[in-house]
């Protein structure tokens, strides 16, 4: 479904990205996991259009989409869940949920959706005419992630989406995401919470200083011991 | 007469012509952080095409208001496609250049028109030849004729829709949400450039319903009309706290009020030292209040983060 080749990107002069290959089938769950600056984030933004490669291809569906606009590539099924939520602060709750949905011209069914949005999540039912910015860290995630469900993905790009939550909160938000992947959504997740991510996924890429360096299956990668040491925290000074 | 209530409406009505320009002005500011420079000459372009229209259609021989209506809906088409243009060609290739560039882009921009619209007019007034004298009415000791309460109306309607369109419709939700984060706008299936290009359309637009306003309420225009119209539509913009559209509406209005009620008292007030032709003087002195004691306008909450 997606495939990446040799994928480059640098701000400036400077490589955040040197040349990493990842691929993805349909229906699928892979993480990708890494320290603080690993090249992640611009990864995911790099496949989402919002930052153009400086070298390499993404392939989406067979088809070349490496500099395609990022507004076009929601059409072709594809929704980020940006890093810091990026939820539009001043608009209510149920705007930016049809903001989701901002590339679909079936009125009616996005009205069905978004009543179905609210009676999963009673928390943001509560507060549909709230100003989103108003909302607590959790409820903008869970916010974030139901706004991008509502332009039904086939491929849903999460980064970080447990970043500076409590744990109950991060409890819900992954139930969330576990029923999004057995709806047949494919899904590629960033976390930093490296167990959380390969619990999540079957299959999980580890990143360092811009390069891929360890790509498995979740279980092999949760008894290996550089994943252990330096993403579990285990023998060793946790990171 | 009684000079209150007079200069009051004097003001309403010039208020509503200050918040129809600082709407544009407040739009692509709000989701550029532009100061587009080159919208009161926009305005200008209008009160200009309309101008010309009214003549060749009057001298057509059609009745009045059908030659209203055309003369606006031309200068409507003339605006609306000269804002669209200066966002493409002069504002769009810069936009992730440093601020300063499109500030410097708008200046040439607005020289360019002014100059552009001496070629085709001259420099000379422009006056309207008087085809249309409307009947006044008496109110509570003033004179308001039909042409002011027509275009008190007119601009209700237009802030009223547009508001209605900004947070009701689809494009409008767009707009502010490509106002708020361009970047999350398009992970949204938002196209940014055509928000973009559709909030200069839209502001253009008006400020030509604005520009036929003040060439049937003064009679006259000029090719540097646009200049003063311009500073005092920022001016109201920044008094209703600029990025907020609602605040237009109220910093146009008040400002009229308040430039129309200190021209009307400030002969007596300076013991006859200053006439009414010192008028424009009292918008900067709004201007350098707001500036200096709530520098993000009535409306506007976040202070100073873009300006
Ligand atoms: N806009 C930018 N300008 C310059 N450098 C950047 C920019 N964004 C990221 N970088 C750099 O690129 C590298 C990779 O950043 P990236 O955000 O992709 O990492 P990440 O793996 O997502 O990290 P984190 O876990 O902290 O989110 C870092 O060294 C970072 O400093
Ligand atoms: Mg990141």
């Amino acid at each position: 479904m997606l495939d990446i080749q040799s994928l480059q990107i640098h701000y400036g002069g400077i490589a955040a990205v040197k040349g990493i290959n990842l691929s993805i089938a349909r229906g699928e769950q892979v993480a990708l996991i890494g320290a603080n600056g690993a090249g992640k984030s611009s990864t995911l933004n790099a496949i989402a259009g919002l930052l153009k490669p400086h070298a390499g291809q993404i392939s989406y569906n067979n088809q070349d989409i490496t500099t395609l606009a990022a507004h076009r590539r929601v059409t072709l099924g594809m929704a980020l869940v940006p890093e810091g939520r990026g939820i539009f602060p001043r608009l209510t709750v149920a705007e930016n949920l049809a903001m989701g949905a901002y590339c679909r011209n079936d009125t009616q069914v996005i009205a069905q959706d978004i009543q179905k949005t609210f009676a999963q999540f009673p928390r943001l039912a509560e507060r549909r005419l709230q100003l989103a910015g108003t909302l607590s860290g959790g409820e903008q995630q869970l916010l974030a992630i139901a706004r991008a469900l509502l332009s039904k993905p086939q491929l849903l790009l999460l980064d970080e989406p447990s970043m500076g939550l409590a744990p109950l909160m991060i409890q819900t938000i992954f139930e969330a995401i576990k029923t999004v992947a057995q709806s047949g959504v494919t899904l590629l997740l960033v976390e930093q919470n490296a167990r959380l991510a390969l619990e999540t996924c079957s299959r999980a890429y580890v990143m360092e200083s811009g390069q891929i360096v360890l790509a498995d299956t979740a279980q092999v990668l949760l008894d290996h011991p550089r994943v252990r040491q330096a993403y579990l925290g285990e023998m060793g000074e946790p990171t | 007469m009684d000079i209150f209530v007079q200069q009051l409406i004097n003001g309403l009505v010039l208020g509503s012509i200050y918040a129809l320009v600082a709407l544009g002005y407040t739009m692509v500011y709000g989701i550029l952080g532009l100061i587009n420079f080159a919208h009161g000459d926009v305005t200008m372009i209008g009160a200009l095409v309309s101008a010309t229209l009214i003549q060749l259609l009057h001298a057509a021989g059609l009745p009045v208001p059908v030659s209203l209506l055309l003369a606006g809906g031309g200068a409507v088409i003339v605006c609306a496609s000269l804002g669209f243009s200066i966002e493409r060609i002069a504002y769009r290739p810069l936009r992730n250049a440093p601020r300063l560039a499109p500030l410097i882009t708008a200046i040439g921009v607005s020289i360019l028109i002014q100059y552009s619209a001496a070629l085709i007019w001259g420099k000379q007034y422009i006056a309207l030849p008087a085809i249309i004298t409307p009947p006044s009415i008496e109110f509570a000791g003033a004179q308001i004729n039909h042409l002011q309460i027509a275009i008190v109306i007119l601009a209700a309607c237009i802030m009223g829709g547009l508001i209605w369109f900004i947070h009701h419709s689809r494009m409008g939700r767009a707009m502010r949400a490509t106002e708020q984060n361009p970047a999350v706008a398009s992970l949204m299936g938002v196209d940014t450039h055509a928000v973009i290009a559709m909030t200069f359309l839209l502001g253009s637009a008006i400020g030509a319903i604005a520009g036929l306003m003040v060439i049937l309420y003064y009679g006259i225009g000029h090719y540097f009309m646009g200049f003063m119209l311009g500073l005092k539509a920022f001016t109201a913009a920044v008094l209703g706290g600029i990025g907020n559209v609602g605040g237009a509406v109220i910093g146009g209005l008040l400002l009229g009020i308040i430039e129309s009620l200190a021209a009307g008292y400030i002969e007596q007030l300076s013991g006859g030292l200053f006439g009414s032709n010192y008028r424009d003087i009292f918008a900067f002195l709004v201007l350098i209040l707001v500036l200096l004691l709530r520098p993000q306008g009535l409306l506007g909450q976040r202070s100073g983060d873009r300006a």
